[in-house]
């Protein structure tokens, strides 16, 4: 595997009274209904294991009450565990003091919340330089290497307006602008696209991705929406009352869904858009008809392979070598029973 | 036994009346030793006041009077309030009320300045913690419910009659108000805010100067507003205790039933509280400018 820039290990919280108390009762196996019912504790987050490799995006998905927003505040200790470890860059968040702890968040992680968490009697530009200011650095150089995030996330000409004259989309943009004007190396994103409009949602997704490719931070993010954790995604966490059900990237959780309760979300997907020719193709190192990227959405596929003769495509790999191929008919049983076909290759 | 019923089983009436005396006694003799000490504490005080009175004295009233449109139109940026303030005050000096209106404003100047200087840091404390806020929340109670006399006989018998005790008086009426409002403000900041700035790694002085004072503004002003209308109201009580001002004349009319001088001088009050109300109003409502929606669309 490549280099682990950060790792969630064994990390509980139980929400309670006496947490430690409720901890002895967990690990010996009690349920979290149990707990609470009879115990009045709250499992929050179970043994938590999830490991994120420097420059990729990792999505967090659950349902509200999942704990999801719990375990993404545990990364940067805006909550303590009940137990368990965050190592970022080889160092245990959990130990640190609350001299270094700041100095982490400053330097090192910042965040985009769902509500925005902007400050109302500061302008754009000077809510995108806040966590400059808190660094410390003055007024006049925060602004200025403000002014370059201001014109990434594209609100170029309203640096001097208010959090309260801008719309849902573009307060996020401001908060999207704040958390990357600090240069950390990792982005905590809480729900950040989820209270906004689908299409303005799409288009935040869009500048991310954009970003991403320039800037190659480290992003947890968290969502609700599968389609946007399979839009977004190099990796996918599924979350279900505070465990970690699922693992893997976009492709095997459509393909190979762990249980019931998530082969019941992906019925809703549009499977042809999310799923890539690579994942469902036949390996072979000579096919006829148009190539293709292993990359392109099936979709897409149909499309071409459509204005084609006999309805088939070669996959190619980024060098442009042949792969596998592709036909009409596989595209269409890879849509309709995602869980039948596909007992060849896989290509990512 | 039918007696235990119908009679309140009372203390006796020596041993009341020696426990009266002995906390008499007990506080006239720490009068005694500690009022010197006490009374030269006030002094810096007391200097203030004086200071300021006899410079708004001794300042021709146009300069005065041009001041306190200016101030008003640098607080409400309005010609409107400017202009009736000057109307305001050219009425007091013709009706004959110029020296007294000026030992008042000098009076609640010094009396608002005290309570805010008191009371935002004791608001902020409370706000912080919640045992300071389950100590302070019923001394606050007791100083705005108990008869103004009890509190100032102890006062009187303390530092005797004077401006000090006056000022006392008014402070002790009149601070609840912005400690009360500066706690409620701080306490209400939206959390999403505070840990957006504890994200960013805010340390304590960041978040209460950055982010919890800023956003407390609205109801911080709000206390100073109700301070000086509370300290306005204690005027003539002051006047009691031989503080100059407005209060005076209003005492002389009770007595002796002149009807028009009590209400020049009571709608020479009202008229003050007006200005300064007013004033400090539109003021609060342009630092919040910023949470009016589109201006610019």
């Amino acid at each position: 595997m490549t280099d682990i820039k950060l790792s969630v290990k064994g990390l509980y919280k139980i929400f309670g009274d006496r947490p430690n108390y409720a901890m002895q009762h967990v690990l010996n196996g009690m349920s979290k209904q149990i707990l609470l019912d009879e115990h009045d504790h709250v499992l929050g987050l179970k043994n938590i294991n999830i490991d994120v490799p420097a420059k990729r995006l990792h999505v967090i998905m659950g349902l509200s009450g999942s704990g999801k927003s719990t375990l993404i505040r545990h990364i940067n200790r805006l909550i303590e565990p009940t137990s368990g470890k965050v190592i970022i860059d080889g160092e245990n968040v959990m130990e640190m003091t609350q001299d270094k702890l700041r100095e982490f968040r400053r330097h090192k992680i910042s965040m985009v919340f769902q509500k925005f968490g902007l400050l109302p009697h500061r302008t754009v530009v000077q809510n995108v330089a806040y966590g400059l200011m808190i660094q410390g650095i003055r007024e006049g150089e925060a602004s200025e290497r403000s002014q370059k995030w201001i014109d990434q996330v594209g609100l170029t000409g309203f640096e001097k307006h208010y959090p309260a004259q801008l719309s849902g989309g573009m307060q996020q943009r401001v908060g999207l602008a704040r958390a990357l004007a600090t240069d950390t190396e990792i982005l905590l994103m809480d729900e950040a696209f989820s209270s906004l409009d689908p299409l303005i949602r799409t288009n935040m997704q869009d500048i991310l991705l954009d970003l991403q490719k320039e800037l190659n931070k480290t992003i947890i993010f968290i969502t609700h929406d599968l389609d946007e954790a399979l839009r977004i995604g190099d990796e996918i966490s599924i979350l279900r009352d505070g465990e970690v059900i699922q693992k893997g990237d976009p492709q095997d959780i459509i393909l190979k869904p762990a249980d019931a309760y998530i082969a019941d979300f992906i019925k809703d997907i549009n499977l042809s858009r999310v799923l890539k020719i690579g994942s469902i193709m036949e390996k072979t190192t000579s096919a006829l008809g148009p190539k293709l990227a292993f990359n392109t959405s099936v979709e897409e596929a149909l499309q071409i392979m459509n204005l084609t003769d006999n309805g088939v495509a070669a996959v190619v790999d980024a060098k442009g070598k042949t792969i596998g191929k592709v036909s009409i008919e596989l595209a269409i049983t890879a849509i309709v029973h995602p869980d039948r076909k596909n007992n060849g290759a896989r290509y990512k | 036994m039918l007696e235990f019923f119908e009679e309140f089983p009372e203390m006796s009436r020596g041993d009341l009346r020696d426990f009266k005396k002995a906390i008499d006694s007990a506080f006239r003799s720490f009068s005694r030793t500690n009022g010197e000490a006490i009374e030269s504490f006030f002094d810096p005080i007391l200097w203030f006041l004086i200071w300021l009175e006899k410079l708004l004295l001794a300042t021709p009233w146009p300069i005065i009077i041009l001041v306190v449109a200016g101030l008003c139109y640098l607080g409400a940026r309005s010609w409107k309030l400017s202009l009736g303030s000057i109307l305001i005050f050219v009425l007091i000096g013709y009706l004959g009320m110029w020296e007294d209106t000026m030992s008042t404003i000098a009076l609640i100047s010094v009396a608002t300045l005290l309570c805010i200087s008191i009371g935002i840091p004791l608001g902020i404390w409370m706000a912080r913690s919640d045992r300071v806020q389950w100590l302070v929340t019923p001394v606050l109670d007791v100083m705005q419910t108990i008869p103004i006399f009890v509190y100032l006989l102890p006062v009187l018998m303390l530092l005797g009659i004077g401006k000090v005790p006056g000022l006392i008086a008014v402070c002790v009426y009149a601070m609840p108000p912005i400690v009360r409002l500066t706690n409620l403000g701080i306490r209400l900041v939206d959390k999403d805010i505070l840990e957006a700035a504890d994200a960013f790694g805010a340390d304590k002085k960041q978040r209460l100067f950055g982010v919890q004072i800023p956003l407390a503004l609205p109801n911080i002003f709000a206390g100073i507003n109700q301070t000086i209308m509370m300290a306005l109201a204690m005027v003539v009580i002051a006047s009691m205790i031989g503080v100059r001002g407005l209060g005076i004349p209003v005492l002389q009319a009770i007595q002796n039933q002149y009807l028009a001088l009590g209400l020049m001088n009571g709608l020479a009050i009202v008229a003050l509280a007006i200005i300064f109300d007013r004033v400090l109003q539109n003021y609060g409502k342009r630092l919040q400018q910023h949470r009016e929606g589109r201006k610019n669309d």
